[in-house]
């Protein structure tokens, strides 16, 4: 029993957050905003990319981590990839990590064939990202830039090259989700996998899509907590900093108790998957709920903390805290997980 | 990670499993904090020690059996499962004695621990007192120095001790220097409740059982137990006693006295009841989302507290963080007995195992440091929020 990331999984995690800390602060994110955070904050007119961190990430190795050796890429497993999507989450990396190099990665691991062998060696070098999502009419992130999709449900998984599909562009609360609609994808590219194994494998997918984003809830929630932290030891009112106060204090507790109880369960759900443990989806899906509500609590404490500062799009935290709003009812919100929890206990 | 058991832990939870399947008191015990409820589970204690599994990770020298933190784990996950009684040896097994094997001198490790794992000797913890509860280093009772007669005499009050009108010693502290303010001057001793000028009253709980008491002490002589610890004495230096003594709160806000054995247990028998109350067609979804959540939360808890382990095995201490557990688990065990009390409709009024659970559960939000107090902690000493 050792219930910890290894010491290589340490040093990995530590060298992505490091440079993620350079290539995506918060300006590069106001910078790959679309519209509406507006010139005036150094913002917009951008596609939801990040670039200098993407390149970085891959050249890492970060973009092959599930991709097999044999494609290029590091052929390590979920527990290596779920530290460092908690990584892209504290930075707010807009770029699609977690649909390109988790989720599609794992697939095409999974599944092999002509798609595979052609696709796999690109994704680890960096050279194309990927949207993913249920079939059907859910917005996607990061449709706008993807090179291709990958949609499935029970009955089918597609995999679809940009181009064979039509888009119909949406506009996110977070002006960094690239968000579109797919037209047509029903029909659209190869079918991956059809018939009773395309359940299994779009729910696989799906239970990544779940826990990618999970992780990258953990460290927005990380990230809204330490800038708040900073600041109400800063502000001062009343003469004194306003993280003195006790009010200030017990939420700011509050929140970090529910991402610190919220994080193993990630932790736990990657080592699932990882194994092929038939209880990995319930896993997944308490991970998913746990870590949805965390980052709400979390957003909403530093919100409050912040005050009037933290109301405004000039100053950073909105940049995490829509972030957070935008993956908490991404690949199912706490209720559709909590619903499959109760499933698994033979509740209704 | 590597979320497996070994063959030998296997083994070992084999064997608890087996002991306990055949041992444990079927039905159960009543509660501990009556008379006749104590005496019975003083039975209790002593045929786990018999075939030491009272204190499973202690030196086989004190009756256990030197087992790892991860066996310890095992065991305690073994006892809640097959529903084993309550500890009422817990405050000395759990708080006194990790204290006394850091700061007792070998005569106190060698009289006192056998002592305690056998449950000869009951500890209750000194503490609280009437004006000193999350506030404890304000604490008045005082402990003057008796050159002639060689020892203390400890003077003062003690209060909301557990168990302790049925308790033989109790621990705690005591001001030895009168001068010192806060938390100086303060000493940690180690007191015979038979001794001349003691006066244990006990009251009523929450739940209405002889559960707590109030300790007077009235120019008690405690000899210096350098060489014959059986009288009491002091445990640790003079005048260092609130180091002493956090090196128990820590364990008791920590990992030692809440494995998650226990909740993980609760949490299954709120599953069974939910399944009881959905069979009959009665459960609502927001109640069931409810049970799904505090489930979660159980094994949200069990998961941390495997860190912690990993952590304290390879020598990282989870130090301040362990006010997180203290915080979860209280509230945690209170919300699963909410929503059980919630699955019973109007039955959760009855004197029954839920209720007498939820008034038990209570407690934990308050006592070993108020979630108040905690809450304080991980904002300074985890979060790095000012103090002033």
């Amino acid at each position: 029993m050792r219930f910890a990331p290894t010491e290589d999984q340490v040093d990995f995690r530590d060298a992505v957050r490091a440079l993620l800390a350079d290539t995506c602060p918060p300006e590069a994110v106001r910078a790959a905003w679309g519209g509406r955070v507006g010139e005036e904050t150094g913002g917009g007119g951008g596609d939801g990319r990040v670039r200098a961190a993407w390149s970085a990430l891959a050249e890492m190795g970060v973009l092959g981590v599930l991709v097999p050796e044999s494609a290029g890429g590091l052929g390590l497993d979920d527990e290596d990839m779920v530290p460092l999507l908690v990584e892209c989450g504290r930075a707010a990396l807009p770029d699609p990590v977690t649909a390109t190099a988790y989720v599609a990665a794992a697939t095409l691991r999974d599944v092999g064939g002509e798609v595979a062998d052609g696709w796999l060696p690109r994704l680890a070098a960096g050279e194309v990202a990927v949207a993913a999502g249920p079939l059907g009419d859910a917005p996607l992130a990061g449709a706008l830039t993807a090179d291709a999709f990958l949609v499935g449900d029970d009955a089918v998984l597609r995999w679809i090259p940009a181009g064979d599909v039509e888009l119909e562009p949406l506009e996110s609360v977070d002006g960094s989700r690239g968000l579109a609609r797919l037209r047509g994808a029903a029909t659209a590219g190869t079918a991956l996998v059809e018939g009773p194994a395309a359940a299994t494998v779009s729910a696989a997918a799906a239970d990544r899509a779940a826990l990618g984003a999970a992780a990258e809830l953990v460290g927005l929630s990380e990230r809204m907590l330490a800038m708040t932290v900073a600041y109400a030891s800063e502000r001062r009112q009343f003469g004194v900093p306003i993280g003195s106060f006790q009010a200030v204090k017990h939420q700011l507790a509050d929140a970090s108790l529910a991402v610190a109880f919220a994080a193993p369960l990630v932790l736990r759900a990657a080592n699932s998957l990882a194994h092929g443990d038939p209880d990995a989806g319930l896993h997944v899906s308490m991970a998913k709920a746990k870590a949805s509500s965390a980052a709400r609590t979390a957003a909403d404490a530093s919100l409050q903390c912040h005050g009037a500062i933290g109301y405004t799009v000039e100053y950073d935290l909105h940049l995490f805290m829509k972030r957070a709003w935008a993956l908490s009812a991404q690949a199912g919100g706490p209720d559709q997980h909590r619903a499959r929890v109760r499933a698994a206990l033979g509740l209704r | 990670m590597d979320l497996t058991w070994s063959a030998s832990e296997e083994s070992f939870r084999a064997e608890c499993r087996s002991w306990l399947e055949e041992h444990v008191p079927r039905p159960g015990l009543p509660s501990g904090d009556t008379s006749e409820g104590f005496a019975l589970h003083l039975e209790w204690e002593r045929l786990l020690h018999r075939d030491r599994w009272a204190v499973v990770s202690w030196p086989e020298a004190y009756g256990g059996r030197g087992a790892s933190l991860w066996e310890w784990l095992i065991f305690e996950e073994e006892y809640y499962r097959v529903g084993a009684p309550q500890r009422v040896t817990q405050n000395g097994i759990f708080l006194l004695a990790p204290t006394i094997f850091e700061f007792g001198t070998p005569a106190q490790q060698d009289h006192y621990l056998t002592r305690m794992s056998s449950a000869e000797d009951l500890w209750c913890q000194g503490w609280s007192e009437p004006n000193a509860g999350s506030d404890l280093a304000g604490i008045t009772s005082r402990a003057a120095r008796d050159d002639a007669a060689g020892g203390w005499r400890l003077t003062g009050q003690k209060t909301w001790t557990t168990r302790g009108a049925f308790c033989t010693h109790l621990f705690g502290l005591f001001r030895t220097d009168p001068d010192a303010e806060r938390h100086r001057g303060l000493t940690y001793f180690l007191v015979p409740l038979d001794a001349e000028g003691v006066t244990v009253r006990g009251f009523g709980r929450l739940d209405g059982d002889e559960g707590f008491a109030e300790v007077f002490l009235d120019d008690v002589f405690v000899p210096d137990g350098d060489t014959d610890p059986a009288g009491g004495g002091t445990l640790g230096a003079v005048d260092q006693g609130w180091g002493v003594a956090m090196a128990t709160t820590t364990s008791e806000r920590g990992l030692t006295l809440r494995s998650p054995g226990r909740f993980r247990a609760t949490a299954g028998r709120l599953v069974d009841l939910a399944r009881e109350v959905d069979a009959s067609g009665c459960l609502s979804e927001l109640v069931a989302d409810r049970v799904a959540d505090a489930w979660i939360d159980a094994e949200a808890y069990a998961l941390f507290t495997l860190g912690d382990v990993t952590d304290i095995v390879e020598g990282r201490s989870p130090g301040a963080r362990s006010s997180y557990n203290k915080i979860f688990w209280s509230e945690l065990d209170v919300r699963l007995h909410e929503v059980a009390l919630e699955l019973l409709g109007a039955d959760a009024e009855l004197d029954g195992p839920w209720m007498k659970g939820y008034e038990f559960a209570l407690s934990g939000p308050i006592y070993a440091g108020t979630n108040e107090i905690q809450r304080n902690i991980v904002a300074e000493r985890v979060l790095g929020l000012p103090r002033k």
